[in-house]
């Protein structure tokens, strides 16, 4: 097929499907008129039900806690497959890149950003079911704050703050452990991800019974992933720049 | 007016669609795709949004404030995790697409070898 045929066809195509899009729209309610029961009702009773202020949290890690568990798997399974792709052979290439950092200025304001940022990271995560934040947000700035260390001292530091020995089994014991408290609940009697413990006190770092550990869990999981991302893609231009400068 | 957070969505879908056709070149595939995706984004929170509502966390606020539908908010919130993790999975494709053929252009990439 050429290129202006295809073309054609998607324009054809697009446009009955754009109708037909226009057409649902329509029926939907004007913006600013929520139609539905679901979100009225589980803002109302969630406070009371499992003790916890931020509601979307508590939907991401209780009510709709098995479709997080598929979305945890999916993140698992995209990471080890940028690993198997990247990583193949290029290991011994890797140990001798050198990238010193020529910028005492952006060696200075980086490495003082470096704990502020993983101090607001353990914070996100650890007060995610309370305030805005949460284990997916939490464990997103754990891991830039592990870049900073890239940008602000060299790429093999960065290999050394997150080695494979250490990044590998936080991605599983993060996907491994959701699933393990999804069984325990099972071992325990109830069904699948019910949450059995004690609910605590409503606002209180210890409320929320397993929303508090599920979430670590995906701040865990999250954080290693994007750490993982970063350093295998890293590697993969500071190989090839190292190819370059050898020839 | 009030239809126009959804037209927004439509457009984004289309015009992601209509990126992935006309792509000669798979990182612009991969970041078409993430627009597509950023479409369902748009289509969910303005769905759950309510007039005067406000953010579903009652950690400073009387529960008996209105607030947005936290249900498609949290649905929104692990699918953008997820397709950054899927982007770069599609990321990684293309780079060892190019090892292995050399080209970006999906034109060019006709041979499958095994």
């Amino acid at each position: 097929m050429t290129r202006r045929t295809r073309i054609a066809l998607f324009l054809a195509g697009a446009a009955g499907f754009a109708v037909l899009l226009g057409f649902g729209v329509a029926g939907l309610s004007p913006f600013g008129h929520y139609p539905g029961p679901y979100g009225k009702v589980i803002s109302r009773v969630e406070p009371s039900e499992r003790h916890v202020t931020n509601v979307v949290a508590a939907v991401v890690f209780d009510y709709r806690g098995l479709d997080t568990m598929g979305e945890e798997l999916i993140l698992f399974c995209s990471v080890m497959g940028v690993a198997l792709l990247l990583r193949e052979t290029r290991e011994h290439a890797a140990e001798h890149v050198r990238d010193p950092v020529e910028s005492d200025a952006l060696r200075a304001v980086g490495l003082a950003a470096v704990p502020a940022v993983v101090v607001l990271a353990l914070y996100l995560i650890a007060h995610g079911y309370l305030t805005p934040g949460g284990g997916f947000q939490g464990g997103v700035v754990a891991a830039s704050g592990l870049l900073l260390v890239w940008l602000a001292g060299e790429w093999r530091t960065l290999r050394s703050a997150g080695p494979q020995t250490l990044v590998d089994p936080a991605e599983a014991a993060g996907a491994a452990g959701f699933v393990a408290v999804g069984v325990g609940t099972l071992v325990a009697g109830g069904a699948f991800l019910e949450n059995l413990l004690p609910l605590g006190t409503l606002g209180k770092l210890t409320s929320g019974g397993t929303i508090a550990i599920v979430n670590w869990l995906a701040g865990l999981e999250v954080a290693a992933a994007f750490v993982l991302l970063f350093i295998e893609f890293q590697t993969e231009v500071q190989v090839e720049r190292q190819k370059d400068r050898a020839e | 007016m009030s239809y126009l957070p959804y037209a927004l969505a439509v457009w984004l879908l289309l015009v992601g669609l209509l990126g992935i056709v006309i792509s000669r070149n798979l990182i612009h595939l991969v970041i078409c795709v993430t627009i597509v995706q950023s479409a369902t984004y748009v289509l969910l929170l303005a769905i759950g949004y309510t007039s005067h509502g406000t953010a579903p966390i009652f950690a400073d606020i009387p529960q008996t404030r209105k607030t947005v539908d936290p249900v498609v908010q949290a649905l929104t919130l692990t699918d953008i995790v997820v397709s950054v993790t899927v982007a770069a999975l599609l990321l990684a494709l293309a780079l060892k697409a190019h090892d292995r053929a050399g080209t970006l252009d999906p034109a060019e990439l006709t041979e499958m070898r095994g």
